[in-house]
């Protein structure tokens, strides 16, 4: 452990965690409500970055067909999320009911392979580096670290803040935690709990089932656009972007699969552990950081296949 | 096998119920096949030289569709019959590719050795993430393989760089040699693929059918069920694993050959995997004839993506970058949403029902 890099990893890595922890609560938001694994959340995060993009002007200077400020394409971009998510729930999800796990997950993939193509089609394969962000990769809150002892325990003698990965954190922690308690409060989220149980029996008290799963791809559309704008401030779009997703699955297994907190936690954990990885001393440890996060989800299906905070009902063999 | 039989067709003898061809005309059909298959690659000889580039392209896509039936086999074996999924199989061919690639570079073992060591060594290899794995079901072996997906590909690039190749991507296959006759062009080399193919064939035809094949239907269709007649769940998944494994190593080993390098350079990447799955939905899952219409389908159907993609970068020149690449994921995400929904068991489904009603003529519709 190269232990002069480490607190600047820490903050790192919690504030990455923090949009990590946002999109895994999209995925956990679907999978309580209507039991499907949504391997297209990363590619809902991609639209949802590449639709403010554009709505906010980005795909041609002056001949631009919509040309909005930041938030208001912020707006535009989860209004359309919204009716995406309905539109797949819709057309895609409701014909699959009743049909086994793989089939469902294997329809998402689809779904992920088709919003991957049509990006493609429509914005193009380059990165696109205009995002407008309201803050520049420059803004950074520089915090000076007194040395102790007369030595520097901090490379370069302070800890670096950038505005928009702060901002980032904020706004997805907020987001996280209005969502559960949109989830535990309100007669939606009740609804929606009461239909993660048992799907028949919330029907049979009333509640519109298909009312409940459309409402929640609209809930999960609307965090994934979220994470994708909080990316896209950090990082400008690209269709790279979906590749997080992937890094959030990790992240709700070691939360727990059913647990919106744990996701949340996950997140966090996660994002400290690939910036703390590539604190490390040997070149090939600090490679690995793609990949740190899938090593700790084998452990965790070793150690604690329900996660820390899941229900533990998976049948052991 | 389980296909129903119309009446009137009874076995005669206990050889024909046991069978794999139960009448003189499955044998003779499957040899006529095989001699038609065989007589593809030759026919270059006869062929005037402007339709020289369609044959190439034909050989070299059967020979592309030959080592993908191969790894939809057994992914077929362990997703079609023992209803687990799996992410992984494109970074088990890089496993597989690696280990013939290596053997036959540095021992100089011919490749009816080095394939099936290949098979061997992918097959032990994918215990590894197995075990763990195995404990647990649906999803979470999907992210075990998922896990497997992303840290084999990383060790391709950074470790051991002398012998998997580093950060260049990839290391050099020699092309096989066998009694003195180099397997180098595609044309040659399809006929390796397509024994292999014919062995994985039998085998898993014959796995479908006996004891193992049963226990791991029965571990699909209930596991809690299949653990009370006496199925060894842990076992059986394990081995669904390691077949699952070693057939994409093979798999792996004949397009590392083929294309004479292996590494993350040539693909092997996520999409492949999930490719593979939606491969074997189309084809239809748990049937013998699945892989074969899945890769076949799916083959054809990119090509079609690919020469339409390149037509309207051809139109529109100034987005060509992306409509070469985009009408691969679309073509394919759309056809799997509508097989998912609307036949979900497949195109073999389908040649089930068109048989059928073949029987039946003149009263079918």
């Amino acid at each position: 452990m190269n232990w002069v890099l480490v607190p600047q990893q820490l903050i790192n890595g919690l504030l990455n965690g923090g949009t990590l922890a946002l999109i895994a609560l999209g995925i956990v938001l679907i999978y309580k409500s209507s039991e499907v694994f949504n391997f297209a959340h990363g590619h809902m995060v991609m639209v949802g970055a590449y639709m403010t993009w554009w709505f906010a002007g980005g795909s041609g200077g002056e001949g631009a067909l919509i040309d909005l400020p930041f938030w208001a394409a912020s707006i535009a971009a989860l209004i359309f999320a919204i009716l995406l998510g309905l539109l797949i729930e819709r057309l895609v999800l409701r014909p699959m009911t009743g049909q086994p796990l793989l089939s469902i997950v294997l329809v998402t993939l689809g779904i992920a392979q088709l919003f991957e193509g049509l990006t493609t089609v429509f914005f193009g394969t380059e990165p696109k580096s205009n995002f407008p962000a309201p803050f520049a990769p420059t803004d950074v809150f520089v915090i000076p670290v007194p040395p102790i002892n007369g030595q520097s325990i901090v490379f370069f003698d302070q800890l670096r803040v950038p505005h928009a990965r702060l901002a980032a954190f904020i706004v997805a922690l907020l987001a996280a935690v209005i969502f559960i308690l949109f989830f535990q409060y309100t007669n939606i989220g009740l609804s929606m709990r009461a239909t993660s149980e048992d799907h028949e029996l919330a029907q049979s008290v009333g509640i519109r089932v298909n009312r409940v799963f459309g409402m929640s791809w609209a809930i999960a559309g609307i965090i994934a656009t979220l994470g994708g704008i909080l990316l896209a401030t950090i990082s400008g779009v690209s269709l790279n972007i979906f590749t997080v997703a992937l890094v959030a699955f990790p992240a709700i297994l070691l939360g727990g699969l059913e647990s919106l907190g744990g996701a949340i936690l996950g997140g966090i954990s996660v994002g400290l552990v690939q910036a703390l990885v590539q604190a490390s001393k040997f070149p090939e440890v600090r490679n690995s950081s793609d990949i740190a996060p899938y090593v700790l989800l084998l452990i965790v299906l070793v150690l604690r296949p329900e996660g820390l905070f899941g229900q533990k009902r998976i049948e052991r063999i | 096998m389980a296909a129903v039989r119309p009446a009137g067709d009874f076995d005669r003898s206990y050889e024909q119920d046991m069978g794999v061809m139960r009448k003189p005309w499955h044998a003779w059909l499957t040899l006529v096949a095989i001699l038609v298959v065989v007589a593809i690659p030759l026919a270059n000889n006869f062929l005037p030289a402007s339709a020289l580039s369609t044959h190439a392209y034909i050989v070299s896509t059967a020979n592309q569709i030959a080592y993908t039936i191969i790894a939809l086999q057994g992914l077929n074996i362990l997703t079609g019959l023992t209803g687990q999924i799996s992410l992984g199989q494109a970074a088990f061919m890089l496993v597989g590719g690696y280990v013939s690639g290596l053997a036959m570079t540095y021992w100089g073992f011919p490749i009816f050795v080095t394939v099936p060591l290949a098979g061997l060594g992918t097959g032990l290899f994918g215990l590894l993430f197995g075990l763990p794995s195995l404990r647990v079901k649906g999803f979470y072996l999907a992210m075990a393989t998922l896990a497997a997906q992303f840290i084999i590909p990383w060790m391709s690039r950074n470790l051991w760089d002398d012998y998997l190749g580093g950060t260049s991507g990839f290391i050099e296959v020699p092309s096989p040699v066998l009694l003195g006759y180099e397997f180098s062009e595609v044309s040659r080399f399809f006929y390796i693929s397509f024994a292999f193919l014919l062995l994985t064939t039998l085998i898993s035809i014959n796995i479908k059918r006996t004891r193992l094949g049963r226990a791991f239907i029965s571990i699909r269709d209930n596991d809690l069920a299949a653990e009370l007649l006496g199925v060894n769940l842990f076992g059986y998944k394990l081995r669904a694993f390691f077949l699952a494994a070693a057939f994409a190593g093979m798999a792996g080993a004949l397009k590392a050959h083929t294309q004479r390098g292996i590494g993350t350079e040539f693909g092997y990447a996520l999409d492949e995997s999930i490719i593979f799955l939606g491969m074997l939905v189309i084809g239809g899952l748990g049937t013998n004839l699945g892989p074969y219409f899945g890769a076949i389908f799916v083959i054809l159907l990119e090509d079609v993506a690919l020469s339409m993609g390149a037509y309207f970068a051809g139109v529109f020149p100034e987005q060509a970058a992306a409509l070469e690449t985009s009408f691969r994921p679309i073509f394919f995400g759309v056809m799997l949403m509508l097989f998912l929904i609307f036949e979900p068991r497949g195109v073999a489904h389908r040649w089930e029902l068109i048989k059928a009603a073949w029987r039946i003529r003149p009263f079918a519709r």
